[in-house]
């Protein structure tokens, strides 16, 4: 159905002295389920509503298909965007809200409401469209939402951070739907969160932003195991960062100098460092295990346990490096350290070594 | 009352006092009007009387006032809330400098006084009718028009306020919403934000509407030699009160009882239904009394109502007992006379006691007042005319007490048609001086 593509052809958006979006150039595939993941503040919105024609980008293009979409109002963009809060009309009835986009088409009361009716079905909420707004649950606002936005047939739904506001039960189901929705109606959704659960979970590829620059365009699994910053790796998933300097570089093995001793990781994307750069070495909490006489090798402090039902985690200390460690419940009472110095270890091919920069939440 | 926070007495006490407080003159004007007595009171009671409405109509002055402060009040309506919506509108799209300049000039009006707006208001159309050398016919000269002029350069603010306070609470997002649905700005407009808009333009008629018409200042000056309601009641007054006007005030309180109940019945009724417990509610839910309580069938009742009772009041007659309040009032003013008839005598007595005997008042005559107490019969030397026919003349008590009449000089008495007191002006200080 739809195969335009959204091309941003380095988009740049500025308010004022500040750039909240800088330099975006990407492609958007036709029928895609494309992510735009980043923490709050970094112009996720602010390029979401540039896409359905809010805001001009400052530099740079927006094409839909092969159509520059400047000086196109988004009343006449082929885009269909649901707002943050969703946006229902408090004064309509549920089939009011559906069919408003039908209605200012010029489309008749009795089309509209049969179309209305129709798109109930499609998100599963059958005979509520005479119900105000405010009577629906949050879960189905989001539908409801979702269906106002697909009446106008759009070839593209921007949605952002629609589940925000659900409580977590509903945020995972609401992921599955969604998800479910979009192969259905065939479109091509571009979604916008903070968390990276939903961007890996539903979408075909996800894009990576920070203070408005798009650090990584990929699948979801590339994105989590070969990330290629430093704000990327510790942005999505957990990941414990030891800084310190290059020494050796031998092919992809890399020897670091760290304040917990020379540890080997593995250069990310294949790059080659020069004795004495800044990086960072990843390693995730389920690839540090308690060992001894490991291939790399660290003596930490134990700080606290938390016990999470699928999993523990366990806190602890080595030098100024705060390190957490990952262990899948097995369901079996297991031995685990309360206390003192333990031994840890990982290998050196789950070790991943970028180069120094910003990390997520510092 | 909650006996854990000191209530008990005291705040029973309190309350009782408060509410008088707030209701009593109300209260008190309320029965006034139903006083026969030509003056507004409540004490002494004459009699239950109707007639002050039908004076309340006759006045002339009065009713071409209200039409012409009805007709001004729906010009000011028709042109302030529109102006309002829009300086409001203009306010909440514009950055925050702007925003509070333009803000200060819209609000001004409210704090100029209204008398210097009134003024103004006839200056500034009067400069201008010269320049384009308009005559006095012209609406430059117009009270109606004048008024107008001058009323809505302020009301609109307040019209302004309403709609700012209620677009506070609106959600820019959901006119973009309905763009990004395809409506075009106009039809977001119409659709999403005048109905959201919609009870503040209720709220905004009302007000403009109440501040159009209760407004004196401003008025009084742009009126030029019309009248309005407002300036029409304020000479009345001005000229002497009389219970006419707790009649009108009757009325008032009546209409705005009805408003405010009928306004709570919607209000009640809108809430169940918003709420969504309309259907399990004991009153909503069940058909009969979801109809009685509707805020038309409540309407309904109450206009019925106070329809009933003022045609009740328009058969009523009060006639009977006026005479007979007068026949009443009569008798104890028979007895007061002999009271001080008597005190009278007792203190000739005491200064003439030595020389000469008091002379025994005179055979009562047929007629109640008539000759009975001429005033020679009480007063020694004097040689004073029968007083004046008692019946005819607009106090109860006639001439019969004209001032003098008691007195020992003898006095020419006066009329007192005007006098609007029962007792005329028999009590007169100095009416009793024996000298
Ligand atoms: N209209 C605007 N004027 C000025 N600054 C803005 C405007 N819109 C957004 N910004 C700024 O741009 C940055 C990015 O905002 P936004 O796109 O909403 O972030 P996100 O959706 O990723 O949380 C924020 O710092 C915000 O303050
Ligand atoms: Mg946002």
């Amino acid at each position: 159905m739809a195969t335009k593509d959204i091309v941003l052809d380095h988009v740049s958006i500025r308010f004022g002295n500040y750039t909240a979006v800088d330099n975006a150039h990407l492609v958007i595939k036709g029928g895609e389920f494309f992510s735009f993941l980043g923490p709050s503040g970094c112009g996720k919105t602010t390029l979401l509503r540039c896409i359905s024609g809010f805001n001009d980008p400052t530099e740079g293009r927006v094409l839909i298909g092969t159509q520059d979409m400047k000086g196109i109002g988004p009343n006449k963009r082929p885009t269909a965007l649901i707002f943050q809060n969703l946006a229902l009309f408090p004064l309509m009835s549920v089939a009011e809200n559906i069919a408003f986009p039908l209605e200012v088409r010029g489309v008749g009361r009795k089309d509209r409401r049969k179309r209305a009716d129709e798109l109930l079905d499609m998100i599963a909420l059958p005979g509520v469209g005479d119900k105000k707004v405010h009577e629906l649950s949050g879960g189905q606002r989001q539908r409801v939402a979702i269906a106002r936005a697909l009446a106008v047939e759009p070839d593209i739904l921007l949605l952002d951070e629609p589940l925000s506001a659900l409580d977590l039960k509903l945020r995972h189901h609401m992921r599955t739907e969604l998800r479910a929705i979009q192969q259905r109606v065939g479109l091509t959704f571009i979604y916008i969160t903070h968390d990276q659960g939903e961007a890996l979970t539903m979408s075909d590829r996800v894009a990576v932003m920070n203070k408005g620059v798009i650090e990584q365009v990929d699948h979801p699994e590339t994105i989590y195991n070969r990330p290629k910053t430093s704000f990327v790796a510790s942005f999505v998933g957990e990941s414990n960062a030891i800084s310190g300097k290059v020494a050796t570089q031998s092919g992809k093995l890399v020897e670091v100098e760290t304040p917990l001793g020379r540890l080997k990781g593995i250069a990310a994307g294949g790059r080659t460092y020069k004795t004495g750069d800044e990086c960072y070495m990843f390693i995730r909490p389920e690839q540090l295990v308690l060992a001894e006489n490991h291939e790399n090798a660290i003596t930490a402090q134990w700080i606290k346990e938390e016990f999470e039902g699928n999993a523990r985690h366990m806190f602890l200390e080595a030098g100024d490096v705060q390190l957490r460690l990952s262990k899948v419940n097995s369901g079996q009472s297991q031995e685990t350290p309360s206390g003192g110095t333990v031994p840890l270890g990982f290998a050196a091919e789950q070790a991943m070594v970028l180069p120094h920069g910003e990390l997520a939440g510092a | 009352m909650n006996r854990g926070t000191g209530g008990g007495f005291i705040a029973i006490g309190f309350s009782l006092l408060f509410f008088t407080f707030l209701f009593g003159p109300l209260i008190i004007m309320v029965i006034t009007a139903f006083n026969s007595s030509s003056f507004p009171r409540i004490t002494p009671w004459e009699c239950f009387t109707t007639d002050w409405f039908g004076v309340l109509f006759g006045n002339d002055r009065l009713m071409t006032g209200l039409l012409n402060s009805l007709v001004i009040a729906i010009g000011v309506v028709a042109i302030a809330v529109p102006i309002g919506l829009a300086g409001a509108l203009a306010l909440s799209e514009l950055g925050p400098k702007l925003r509070a300049t333009l803000y200060t000039v819209l609000i001004t009006p409210i704090l100029i006084p209204g008398v210097v707006l009134g003024i103004s208001t006839i200056v500034f159309w009067g400069a201008l009718g010269r320049s384009v050398g308009a005559d006095y016919g012209t609406f430059f000269y117009n009270g109606m028009f004048l008024t107008l002029a001058g009323q809505v350069t302020f009301i609109s603010a307040y019209a302004m306020l309403v709609f700012l306070a209620r677009l506070q609470r609106f959600d820019p997002l959901l006119t973009e919403a309905a763009l990004d649905l395809g409506a075009t700005p106009g039809q977001a407009f119409r659709k999403i934000l005048l109905p959201f808009l919609g009870p503040a333009i209720g709220s905004a008629a009302f007000l403009t509407f109440l501040a159009s018409f209760e407004n004196y200042n401003t008025t009084v000056f742009t009126i030029l030699s019309g009248n309005t309601f407002t300036t029409a009641l304020a000479s009345k007054v001005r000229h002497g009160t009389d219970p006419s006007l707790s009649a009108l005030a009757v009325i008032i309180i009546g209409i705005t009882l009805i408003g405010a109940i009928v306004h709570e019945a919607y209000a009640r009724r809108q809430a169940a239904i918003r709420s969504g417990t309309a259907q399990r509610s004991r009153i909503y839910g069940n058909p009969v009394l979801k109809t009685l309580v509707h805020p038309l069938t409540v309407f309904a009742i109450l206009a019925g109502a106070a329809g009933f009772a003022a045609w009740q009041g328009s058969q009523y007659d009060s006639n009977a007992c006026e005479a007979q309040i007068l026949e009443e009032k009569r008798a104890i003013q028979q007895q007061l006379l002999e009271e001080q008839r008597k005190r009278m005598q007792e203190q000739r007595q005491q200064q003439t006691a030595p020389t000469t005997a008091p002379e025994t008042p005179g055979q009562a005559s047929p007629s109640p007042f008539g000759g009975a107490f001429k005033p020679g019969t009480l007063s020694p030397g004097s040689d004073a005319e029968p007083s004046g026919d008692a019946p005819k003349s607009n106090s109860p008590f006639g001439g019969a007490f004209k001032p003098g009449a008691l007195g020992p000089s003898g006095e020419p008495a006066q009329e007192t048609p005007k006098n609007g007191s029962g007792f005329g002006s028999a009590f007169k200080p100095g009416s009793l001086k024996p000298e």
